[in-house]
């Protein structure tokens, strides 16, 4: 995602001398071409991430679109008070980058997991959360947030994963989710990289003579109502899949979409505990211990429509 | 392209008198609203006459001109006298400071940029302003583009490490278009800076950092608009004014005290206060 991510937006910024690249020292064999093509729109800005967000902000206060990277917990919980009163509160075209949503990082350890990022940044005003689940979504995010220039986080995985979508039918629009499987006897809906889970999960179900629904929610915030409460008419079943601590995330945001709807269907949300890591792991290892893998999401699943 | 300066009234022309008038007209204005902070407003009136009066290159007329010199108050609790002094500058209305901190009134007690013409950013929170300030003029030195953005942080504020990030960083980048003044009137929110956090050696940590340093007496117009054109000398580093200043100065009864960096003025402290400033 990170690949693609760079790759988008230095053919953005070849064509666009507003678009600017800040670092937080993060980024080797990842921003190398950005930096030494486009040396005027890119800065290393240290690691001090509280300066970088604010000189995002006085960059874009003259104009520029900024886009700030680094590792999940430093571009927001480290600077967190900085989005919001320099970015946020102003309105300005500042993307936050996170790379290394949920367990990416799994075996660095808890400080560099992102499990709350995503409660964090979206109870912020005026912010978009963006949380693309594959590398074409990535590329679609990226266009639209140099479109929309309001303030966004933007929540990456890290390297290698596959392409989900078929690229010929796809469209990416902010807000609006992706369905990419339809059926109505269940509503899977997934973000950021716990999309393939997701999908993996659904074809399980289709194999067991099931037609799962399968919506790919890469924005959280504004998120699509409309799409909720057509699965929430249509489905009996409501399922969130998110690698994120079930506080705030994905699963809230659907409940919280669907609290004032006329028909509520249980809702199962699969996600991270609401745990630091008490052991070493890789990312494999800490989504299976959060049974976040297709067959443990496929089982619960079918043990909940068996019990509606 | 150079800005148009607006033609200063001529009443602005004597910045002592100036001064006292912005003093007195903050002090009526927090009376008004039963507002505090009245310490470290007074503290940087001089400051901001000089700055707004002989040195800013801007335009009340047209606040969002792109070549405008950029000015933030990055201790954003003393903006009841930046208020004032907008509004003398031509920004806004004089009769609106009356609404200072009233309910759907354009000026709150922290300034907002999304409020009031002439507030370049939104502060309140201290460690926010030399950092905005910092990627404005970096902005503007790589675009070759010939403002200068000013800065006045409290000493207080240079607690914060997000402050001291800026410095080191503003200091790296050469950022000879950047001015930070520190309002050094040695009295943070709960007690005196050198039983606080004290900051001495304070000017050797600016020099260490590659600033360009130089001290004032921070109520002397004089010596501060002399100190603001030095800085035009200096195009290769970031340039601090550390401003010696004594907090409530102009009025005896708040001049050194930490109680009025909160205490809201009575009638009769209105009372003495505007004799004082007559």
């Amino acid at each position: 995602m990170r690949t693609t991510f760079v790759k988008t937006l230095l053919a953005l910024a070849k064509k666009d001398p507003s678009i600017w690249l800040l670092t937080g020292d993060l980024g080797f064999t990842v921003l190398e071409e950005f930096r030494d093509g486009l040396p005027d729109q890119y800065l290393n800005a240290g690691v001090a991430e509280q300066n970088m967000v604010g000189v995002a902000a006085g960059l874009a206060m003259t104009g520029k679109t900024v886009f700030v990277y680094s590792i999940v917990p430093f571009a927001t919980f480290r600077c967190f008070e900085h989005i919001r009163n320099d970015v946020c509160y102003h309105e300005l075209p500042v993307c936050i980058v996170g790379v290394g949503g949920g367990y990416s990082y799994g075996h660095m350890g808890s400080t560099h997991h992102a499990l709350e990022d995503i409660a964090a940044l979206r109870s912020l005003p005026n912010m978009t959360v963006v949380c693309p689940g594959d590398p074409l979504e990535v590329e679609g995010a990226v266009k639209s947030i140099v479109e929309l220039r309001r303030p966004c986080y933007l929540r990456l995985g890290k390297a290698g994963e596959p392409k989900l979508h078929d690229p010929a039918k796809f469209s990416f629009t902010l807000g609006k989710s992706i369905e990419m499987l339809s059926g109505n006897s269940v509503t899977l809906i997934a973000t950021s990289n716990m999309l393939e889970t997701a999908l993996n999960a659904a074809n399980l179900l289709k194999e067991k003579k099931l037609q799962p629904r399968l919506l790919s929610m890469h924005t959280v915030k504004p998120i699509d109502r409309d799409a909720l409460f057509k699965a929430a008419d249509e489905t009996p079943l409501i399922v969130t899949v998110e690698e994120h601590i079930p506080t705030g995330g994905l699963g809230s945001a659907v409940a919280e979409a669907l609290a004032g709807h006329t028909r509520r269907p249980p809702q199962l949300i699969c996600s991270a505990p609401d745990r630091f890591a008490d052991t070493t792991g890789s990312q494999k290892f800490f989504r299976s211990k959060a049974g976040l893998t297709p067959d443990v999401i496929a089982g619960k699943i079918v043990s909940a429509l068996s019990n509606l | 392209m150079a800005a148009p300066v607006t033609k200063v009234p001529a009443s602005a022309l004597d910045l002592r008198d100036l001064s006292k008038e912005i003093r007195r007209d903050t002090f009526q204005m927090a009376h008004h609203a039963k507002s505090g902070h009245l310490g470290p407003a007074f503290s940087i009136v001089d400051l901001l006459t000089v700055l707004y009066f002989r040195f800013l290159r801007i335009d009340p007329e047209n606040p969002k001109q792109p070549d405008r010199d950029r000015f933030i108050l990055s201790k954003g609790h003393g903006c009841s006298s930046l208020y004032v002094t907008l509004a003398k500058r031509g920004f806004f209305p004089e009769e609106e400071l009356k609404t200072f901190t009233l309910d759907s009134s354009r000026l709150p007690g922290h300034p907002s940029s999304k409020l009031l013409p002439g507030i370049e950013a939104s502060t309140g929170s201290l460690g926010h302003g030399l950092n905005l300030g910092a990627g404005i003029a970096l902005a503007g030195k790589r675009g070759k583009c010939d403002y200068r953005t000013v800065v006045i942080v409290s000493d207080g504020e240079c607690d914060e490490g997000s402050t001291w990030e800026a410095v080191l960083a503003a200091g790296n980048w050469k950022l000879g278009n950047l001015i930070c003044i520190v309002d050094y009137n040695k009295i943070q929110s709960f007690g005196r800076t050198k039983d606080v956090m004290d900051l001495e050696p304070f000017a050797d940590k600016w020099r260490a950092f590659k600033w360009h340093v130089q001290e004032v007496n921070g109520h002397n117009h004089d010596e501060i608009l002399k100190a603001l054109e030095v800085t035009k000398k200096e195009p290769d580093r970031p340039s601090v004014i550390i401003a010696h200043t004594i907090k409530g100065k102009g009025v005896s009864f708040m001049e050194d005290t930490v109680d009025w960096h909160y205490w809201t003025p009575t009638d009769e402290h209105l009372k003495q206060a505007l004799s004082e400033l007559k």
